[in-house]
């Protein structure tokens, strides 16, 4: 790209942004006082990661507890709960107990991974990371409210991880009255996970409200708004959500908190509140939040397909405004979340309105699809994580039409086909979106190069691993297997045995790519400015970004995907082939 | 070290500091972060006016779910004490606009005075609230400025006075504690809990922005002092004022909706 003017070579030329301070704690003191957009990029990536861990731990203890369908009759005959045994239920052999073991796993599961890994997700690591690079800009609107937003999600996260030290909490992620202000009362452990996840709202709008400013006011000279990256319009639109849909979970939450405390009615109906109110406020924020989780994810598979592609973005507008179609059209839809709580007419207005989330997501992915057309396509872990995105989210997608139709969606609402659907959105959608926009990033953020061949590998396992787990519970959802019950009827327990199989594939997937991430670090290639080949203005840093990000101002002179009348700068097309010495095994065979 | 260290133009000490403060350095102009910031409050307030949007839906759906109980509730309310803090908030709104105005003309002293009177009425807003509201509904009483008119009027305590015997109390719901945790078999109507949760959900998430609006009045108030905002610099006023504003909006819409519609 020629987007970089040379005229005044800079004197000054700063160190890396990751470079030594000092002693240890001179680093870790930079560290945790840091308004560096980059930095705080990497706390949350870490901090997502950690928490992504925990919640794991939950899913595979849940897929575990799955293998065999513990019934009540049962009970004393030897058989016995595994996540009761595993976490210590009251009485490890007691049905009953385990139950309860298996409810709190997994709402820790549902919780930890909505609020504390796949909302921030994105926005919070790579959004922090690329986005003030991709417009040219020194840091994001906000540097020291981005640093509070980062304390923020942490001190949420300890709220939520001490109540799972106390026991946990059995509410479902959802937080249901009447059953979340009645449960366990006179113990802390609802009201903190409550609290944890108030909280961590306010992380989730301050960091949107820094983006929408930083997007409006430090794009670089001459980049006008359709000159904008594809990721930065995706940033921006889940922002907007984040912004306008927040404060509704965040007064909900707390309403919730003091009907606990208080003991005055609310929500609870047998104190004269409202249950339905809750429902209604809580997929007010829930439903657009949804699109908060799949916005980002989308705005990474539009840089992978554009950059991987080496083809100017096949309708770019239209993407871009799709965007901005979902955040807007994320607002009317929430009711379908609550289609037994409202009346027939509600319930037919909210399944029309639902249809139509369908035509911008439609408009992506077959931009998508027309932008991989005759590409110059180089196949490599984060391009194969943009083609598992298209396979796995357009299932997830249109898996949600029966949902959102009344007629199936009586027969379908509450089994595993809901669970499938929304895995393969959410973990099919953004989780594998970030992966790929992880190793997309990967040499930006720490100036090495992964071993490609091993990354391409722990794709394909994930790929297997996620498809076994989650495609086998549309089987079971459809001949009724109810979801949120650790006990089942016989005929289903060969589709929950290979659902679990297909869990432990997965962790094979994520402990490759935890291998592949870490021995890059430890002994990775140096990476060069512009390893894939973009146009975007991040890949005219250095490897990683120097402190400030750029020596000088960024000029903008072509489009973010102009590859048909530009060459990218600092490329070399031989960074991103398979390094010779990933290619020996082949080459030997 | 940090990267957002103001850029300091190199203007003699002497001067004050709004004159030496260029910008952080990732903006490019003052003017350009002055902008940023406002808009990002703008932002910040549209999530405060859907935060409070969940209370005004709960009070809309549950005033109607129950009549009774909302007409019960408010008219135990003193529609007086109402309106005397709503006029304190509306002059203390008055007195924040004629802050950022003396900072925008130079005048710093009288920006500073007016800043002070804005958190002092702030101040009176919050102890009226506690004195006259919600402590007496906590010990069992109201506090009202003429017993006579009120309809609890045979219920007044003798001897039991607030404020040199300008307001008097009146026995509630038979010396019962309404406000003390909804303890509430007495009420009249079993829907009455749901008046009150409302009513101190609405009030106290309110008060507590008046206070988070007083620390930040008393910060710039502070800050002023050492010369920070002059009339080419004052975006931490200008903000300060937009906040307060809203506070005052917020109770400009509780006050209506609680004491005066029964």
């Amino acid at each position: 790209m020629s987007a970089h003017t040379h005229a005044t070579p800079h004197a000054h030329h700063g160190g890396s942004y990751l470079e030594s301070k000092g002693s240890f704690w001179t680093n870790v003191i930079d560290w945790a006082t840091t308004v560096d957009h980059k930095k705080i990029g990497v706390m949350y990536l870490f901090a997502i990661l950690f928490m992504f861990f925990l919640g794991g731990v939950a899913a595979l203890a849940v897929r575990l507890e799955l293998l065999d369908p513990v019934r009540a009759v049962t009970d004393g005959a030897g058989k016995v709960m595994i996540t009761g045994q595993l976490f210590g239920a009251a009485d490890a052999n007691s049905i009953a107990s385990g139950n309860d073991t298996y409810n709190v796993l997994f709402t820790l599961h549902g919780a930890i991974m909505v609020f504390m890994v796949i909302v921030p997700s994105v926005p919070g690591s790579l959004g922090n990371f690329v986005l003030p690079l991709m417009l040219g800009a020194k840091d994001v609107a906000f540097p020291r409210v981005n640093l509070l937003s980062w304390y923020i999600y942490v001190v949420g996260s300890i709220f939520a991880v001490t109540s799972i030290i106390l026991g946990g909490v059995d509410t479902g992620w959802t937080f249901y009255t009447p059953y979340s202000t009645t449960t366990a009362l006179g113990e802390p452990k609802v009201v903190l996970m409550v609290l944890g996840a108030f909280i961590l709202g306010f992380a989730s709008i301050l960091t949107g409200l820094n983006f929408i400013v930083t997007v409006h006011k430090l794009r670089a000279p001459g980049m006008g708004w359709f000159d904008m990256p594809l990721f930065v319009w995706g940033i921006y639109s889940s922002a907007i959500i984040q912004v306008l849909a927040t404060p509704v979970i965040g007064i909900t939450l707390l309403l919730l908190a003091f009907e606990r405390f208080t003991r005055i009615g609310i929500f609870d109906p047998a104190l004269g509140g409202d249950p339905v109110l809750f429902q209604h406020f809580f997929w007010f924020y829930s439903h657009p939040v949804v699109y908060v989780m799949i916005l980002p994810g989308m705005a990474i598979i539009s840089e992978l397909i554009g950059v991987h592609s080496h083809k100017k973005i096949f309708g770019y507008r239209a993407v871009a405004f799709a965007s901005l179609g979902i955040a807007g059209v994320s607002f009317i839809v929430w009711g379908h979340h609550m289609f037994t709580s409202m009346s027939e007419v509600a319930s037919t207005i909210f399944s029309g309105l639902t249809f139509l989330v369908a035509i911008p997501t439609a408009v992506k992915v077959f931009n998508w699809i027309g932008t991989l057309y005759k590409g110059s396509i180089s196949l490599n872990t984060p391009m194969l994580y943009a083609l598992i995105f298209l396979f796995t989210f357009s299932i997830g997608g249109l898996t949600g039409l029966p949902l959102g139709t009344l007629s199936t969606d009586l027969h379908l609402h509450d089994t595993y086909f809901v669970v499938a659907h929304f895995h393969y959105v959410m973990m099919g959608g953004t989780i594998m979106a970030m992966i790929g926009g992880i190793h997309h990033w990967w040499p930006k953020m720490f100036g090495k190069m992964y071993n490609e061949r091993w990354g391409m590998i722990g794709a394909i396992v994930v790929f297997i691993g996620f498809n076994v787990t989650f495609f086998t519970q549309f089987f079971m959802g459809t001949r009724g297997m109810p979801r949120r019950y650790a006990s089942y009827v016989q005929e289903f327990q060969i589709w929950h045995q290979v659902s679990t199989i297909g869990s432990l594939i997965l962790l094979v997937g994520f402990l490759i790519h935890l291998f592949v991430l870490v021995q890059s670090l430890l002994a990775g290639r140096k990476a060069p400015k512009n390893p894939w080949g973009g146009l975007t203005l991040e890949w005219l840093a250095d490897s990683p970004p120097e402190e400030h990000n750029f020596a000088h101002e960024p000029i903008v002179q072509c489009g973010p995907y102009d590859y048909d009348t530009h060459v990218p700068h600092h490329w070399d097309p031989k960074d991103y082939q398979i390094p010779e010495e990933n290619l020996r095994t082949t080459a030997a065979h | 070290m940090s990267t957002i260290d103001a850029k300091q133009t190199s203007v003699p000490e002497s001067r004050s500091r709004w004159q030496r403060y260029a910008h952080a350095h990732h903006w490019r102009s003052q003017a350009e972060e002055f902008d940023g910031c406002k808009l990002g409050f703008w932002l910040f307030l549209s999530t405060e006016v859907l935060l409070f949007g969940g209370i005004f839906c709960g009070y809309t759906l549950f005033r109607s779910m129950y009549p009774a109980a909302w007409a019960e509730g408010s008219s135990s309310l003193d529609w007086k004490i109402g309106a005397f803090n709503t006029a304190v908030l509306l002059i203390s709104s008055y007195t924040m606009a004629v802050s950022i105005y003396c900072i925008q003309t130079g005048k710093q002293a009288r920006a500073r005075a007016n800043l002070a009177v804005t958190f002092l009425l702030g101040a009176s807003f919050v102890i009226l609230k506690l004195a006259l509201e919600y402590i007496p509904k906590w010990s069992g009483y109201f506090c009202v400025l003429d017993p006579a008119l009120h309809h609890h009027a045979s219920m007044i305590v003798e001897g039991k006075t607030a404020f040199f015997g300008l307001f008097q109390f009146v026995e509630g719901y038979g010396g019962k504690r309404p406000g003390m945790l909804f303890d509430y078999p007495f009420a009249v109507d079993p829907r009455m809990p749901v008046w009150w949760a409302i009513y101190y959900c609405g009030t106290a998430i309110h008060a507590a922005h008046v206070l988070i609006g007083m620390a930040l009045i008393a910060r710039v108030w502070w800050l002023a002092g050492k010369g920070t905002y002059g009339p080419t610099y004052y975006a931490g006023v200008e903000i300060t004022g937009l906040y307060w504003h809203l506070v005052d909006l917020i109770w400009i819409f509780l006050f209506p909706l609680l004491y005066l519609i029964h």
